[in-house]
């Protein structure tokens, strides 16, 4: 004759012991399949539990009102030789791995039998399973048995760990996912790994090296463009003594205007870039400082009460430096729209001598270039020329504290036959107040 | 809540034909059916009940970590699951072990995933359409919203051929009616008129929160809002079911665009295993409930056609056997190897998933083994 117990089963998604609160069935008791068998009583729930073996009752394992732990044999039934003892006892492999992963997470948290889910016991249901060599308590302190690191393992090499968003990202830039470094769990590539790799690649995106060229010297006619601006910087450099002076300045919140403009509907359709501010900005220097925006005749001084607003543009003809004609009139919307046009014409090669005749002061967006600053030369028959240099976010120190701030240098070079080094100054100061401070443009 | 003067209902819980100017429209769908079919409903109901009662049983004795009971919606299901064609496309919620059956899974298949080891497991595509079940509440109204707008783009609706014509059903409870997935769904289906019919089973509880407290209107009147027509019935008939869906599935079918059924019916047993219902249930309810029982009803009608005691018993026997089938299977299943999980997180092979695999390989064979 046949004995199988019925272990104390999780009647609810993860009960670890209940109470047995009412036999219904005795030792010697007849019981078939589904038979109810005893009451018992969980954190959740009264429940009945049905029989699952058909047969007589040896014994009951637990008296009425004692809790058991999940797992724990709770009545012993025997064939009787009529029914087939169907033995389904809880499945043991099944069982003892739910208890081992219990007993791992009661390790770690110092609290042996404390158990999440399922069968998991200190008693009983848990040491059916095979141990760790050592016995120890977690099998991750078994380290001479257990050659694989606790961690979830990084991928192997060939492999490349990402999320879709950040797959897509990768190809909308152009990235090879192989070639990135990855710094997520795991060896994951994150979104700004693929942004890192994507940046090194557009400054390094020139750095093909052309082979020497053939010939040992390669001769370059003087004509055109190259030859007018030759004989410009010559007549300028060696005719007007140039002084150039500096100052660094924060322009974030050049930055945030430029941002508001965009984002506002007035200036939808046109583009708004710091080079907008700088061009107002030294609109509204130039009537403080007029001397500025004059031409040297060596007999007089011409000093120009309208602003002919010179843009330094490379273009496929090489240096042209066309020009905003009467710029102190136009609003601030149409001046973008008007030093758009002009960099559009300019960069189409479309530029014509009208637009580059009559300037009467200059700026040069070196910036534009990744260039901090520069000494430029002034543009024959003008007596200032200014250099916006390239705005980063660099550490600046506000009110005695270190703050990343949006920073540039504003250069600018001045004919000294005309302008002195105070005038010059006040010059450079007003711009640089404009640029920090663009509520400036209200006065 | 009970029936209302809109319940359309076919079979009275006595068990007699109810004619009326609301089952005018249906009954002629009744009528077609031949008495094998009527059989075939019965057959379906009792041996579904016997097989989900020796699943909780299973769970009452450790050998699945939950049941989820469709103790009393089996006339609901059976009715509208027959309403289906072969080529419609079945989206279940978790409850429709039946209908599941009628198309042709294996009841172990459910078992296996609710033992918790599988997680469906079986292939829509082999099982004539029926989808997988759907844990998560609604989800499935997207789902076969989805699938539904893709048979439209197919061009596989409204072709003039109503035996090609293909629709999609979608089953939830009135839990799943007070979520945004099915919300959305009823916008998209309205929007696209797309060939689907939404059979909501209003078994009135969302575990132990009642429908009561979660819709102030009827819920057939929900749907109208968003331009799909409603219609309820009573969901423990299972000819209403049969006809209505049918009817519906066939305007869904012909172009008509979305249908939804709310079909009162009731929850007899708990949500699942996990909960007490007797917490939170009123006993006059189950009563009311209880009279109106689909299986008790269909058996009266179906005597008073004159089928004899033969069948019931065979049917009875039907039930038993497949209980026992299931039992004895369930007892062999075992556990399935650790590496099983691994092998469809992808379709195809996949580095993090070997390199996982390898891990837990040699992490098992650290053990020694066994002790005893």
């Amino acid at each position: 004759m046949a004995t199988s117990d019925f272990p104390l089963p999780d009647v609810g998604e993860g009960l670890t012991e209940a109470e047995i609160v009412h036999w219904k069935v005795k030792a010697g008791d007849t019981v078939t399949v589904n038979q109810i068998l005893v009451e018992i009583e969980t954190a959740k729930s009264l429940v009945e539990l049905p029989s699952p073996f058909a047969g007589t009752v040896s014994a009951l394992l637990v008296e009425e009102g004692q809790t058991v732990e999940v797992g724990t044999p709770i009545i012993s039934v025997s064939s009787n030789g009529e029914f087939e003892l169907t033995a389904p006892a809880v499945d043991e492999e099944m069982t003892g791995a739910i208890a081992d992963t219990a007993r791992t997470v009661a390790a770690a948290e110092e609290k042996p039998g404390a158990v999440l889910v399922g069968y998991g016991s200190s008693g009983h249901g848990g040491s059916r399973r095979r141990r760790p060599a050592e016995a120890a308590p977690a099998p991750a302190a078994t380290p001479t048995k257990t050659p694989p690191p606790s961690s979830v393992p990084a991928a192997a090499a060939s492999s490349i760990i990402a999320k879709p968003p950040i797959r897509k990202l990768a190809k909308d830039l152009g990235v090879d996912l192989a070639t990135v470094s990855p710094t997520g769990l795991a060896g994951e590539i994150t979104r700004d790994d693929v942004i890192r790799q994507a940046s090194q690649a557009s400054v390094f995106r020139n750095i093909q090296t052309p082979e020497w060229g053939t010939e040992r010297e390669e001769r370059i006619p003087v004509k055109g463009v190259r030859k007018a601006i030759a004989t410009a910087m010559v007549q300028s450099a060696f005719s007007a003594p140039h002084v150039s002076i500096f100052t660094d300045i924060d322009a974030t919140r050049t930055m945030e205007f430029v941002k508001r403009l965009k984002n506002s509907p007035d200036f939808a359709g046109v583009r708004v870039s710091p080079l907008l501010i700088m061009a107002k900005a030294l609109i509204w220097a130039v009537r403080r400082n007029p001397t500025v925006n004059s031409s040297w005749t060596d007999k007089e001084i011409v000093v120009h009460h309208y602003v002919n607003l010179g843009i330094a543009a490379a273009t496929p003809r090489g240096l042209l430096v066309p020009n905003v004609k009467d710029a102190q009139s136009l609003s601030l919307r149409e001046l973008a729209s008007a030093l758009e046009q002009l960099t559009l014409t300019a960069r189409d090669g479309k530029t014509q001598p009208a637009e580059m005749a009559g300037g009467t002061i200059t700026i040069t967006n070196i910036g534009s270039y990744g260039m901090d600053t520069g000494t430029p030369i002034i543009n024959p028959g003008e007596a200032a020329i200014v250099a916006l240099g390239s705005i980063k976010q660099k550490p600046w120190v506000v009110d005695g504290q270190v703050l990343p701030r949006f920073v540039t240098t504003v250069g600018a070079s001045f004919d000294h036959r005309i302008v002195d080094g105070d005038v010059a100054s006040r010059f450079v100061a007003d711009l640089a107040s404009v640029l920090e401070e663009p509520a400036l443009l209200l006065d | 809540m009970s029936y209302t003067a809109a319940t359309v209902q076919l079979l009275s819980p006595e068990g007699s034909l109810v004619t009326s100017d609301a089952s005018a429209e249906y009954l002629p769908y009744v009528e077609k059916l031949s008495d094998e079919q009527l059989r075939e409903f019965h057959r379906q109901m009792v041996v579904i009940r016997r097989f989900d009662i020796e699943a909780a049983n299973l769970q009452r004795q450790g050998q699945l970590a939950l049941w989820i009971p469709s103790l009393g919606q089996e006339a609901a299901q059976v009715g509208s699951g027959f309403a289906a064609r072969p080529h419609d496309h079945i989206f279940p919620a978790y409850r429709e072990h039946v209908i599941a059956r009628i198309r042709g899974v294996d009841p172990i298949k459910i078992i296996e995933m609710l033992r918790g080891i599988s997680h469906g497991g079986w292939d829509p595509a082999e099982n004539n359409n029926f989808h997988l079940y759907t844990l998560v509440i609604g989800s499935q109204a997207l789902h076969a919203t989805g699938y539904a707008m893709g048979i439209q783009l197919d061009g596989l609706t409204a072709t003039g051929n109503p035996d090609a014509d293909e629709a999609v059903i979608v089953y939830f409870g009135d839990g799943a009616t007070s979520q945004g997935d099915v919300s959305e769904a009823f916008v998209f289906a309205a929007s696209y008129q797309t060939p689907q019919v939404f059979f909501l089973q209003n078994n009135h509880w969302a575990i132990s929160v009642p429908v009561s407290r979660q819709s102030r209107t009827p819920l057939y009147l929900r749907s109208s809002g968003f331009g799909i027509p409603g219609v309820q019935i009573d969901g423990n008939d299972v000819l209403a079911s049969y006809a209505v869906t049918s009817a519906n599935l066939d305007a869904a079918r012909g172009g008509e665009g979305p249908r939804f059924i709310e079909a009162l019916t009731y929850r007899m047993g708990a949500h699942t295993t996990s909960d007490d219902p007797t917490k939170y249930r009123d006993a006059d309810d189950l009563d009311f409930w209880s009279h109106a029982d689909p299986i008790t009803r269909f058996e009266t009608y179906l005597r008073s056609r004159g089928e004899g005691d033969a069948f019931f018993a065979e049917v009875a026997t039907e039930g038993d056997d497949l209980a026992s089938d299931v039992r004895k299977r369930t007892l062999e299943l075992g556990s399935p190897p650790a590496s099983k999980m691994f092998e469809h997180v992808y379709s195809d092979p996949h580095p993090l998933m070997d390199s996982q695999r390898a891990w837990l390989e040699g992490y098992e064979a650290a053990f020694e083994g066994g002790e005893e």
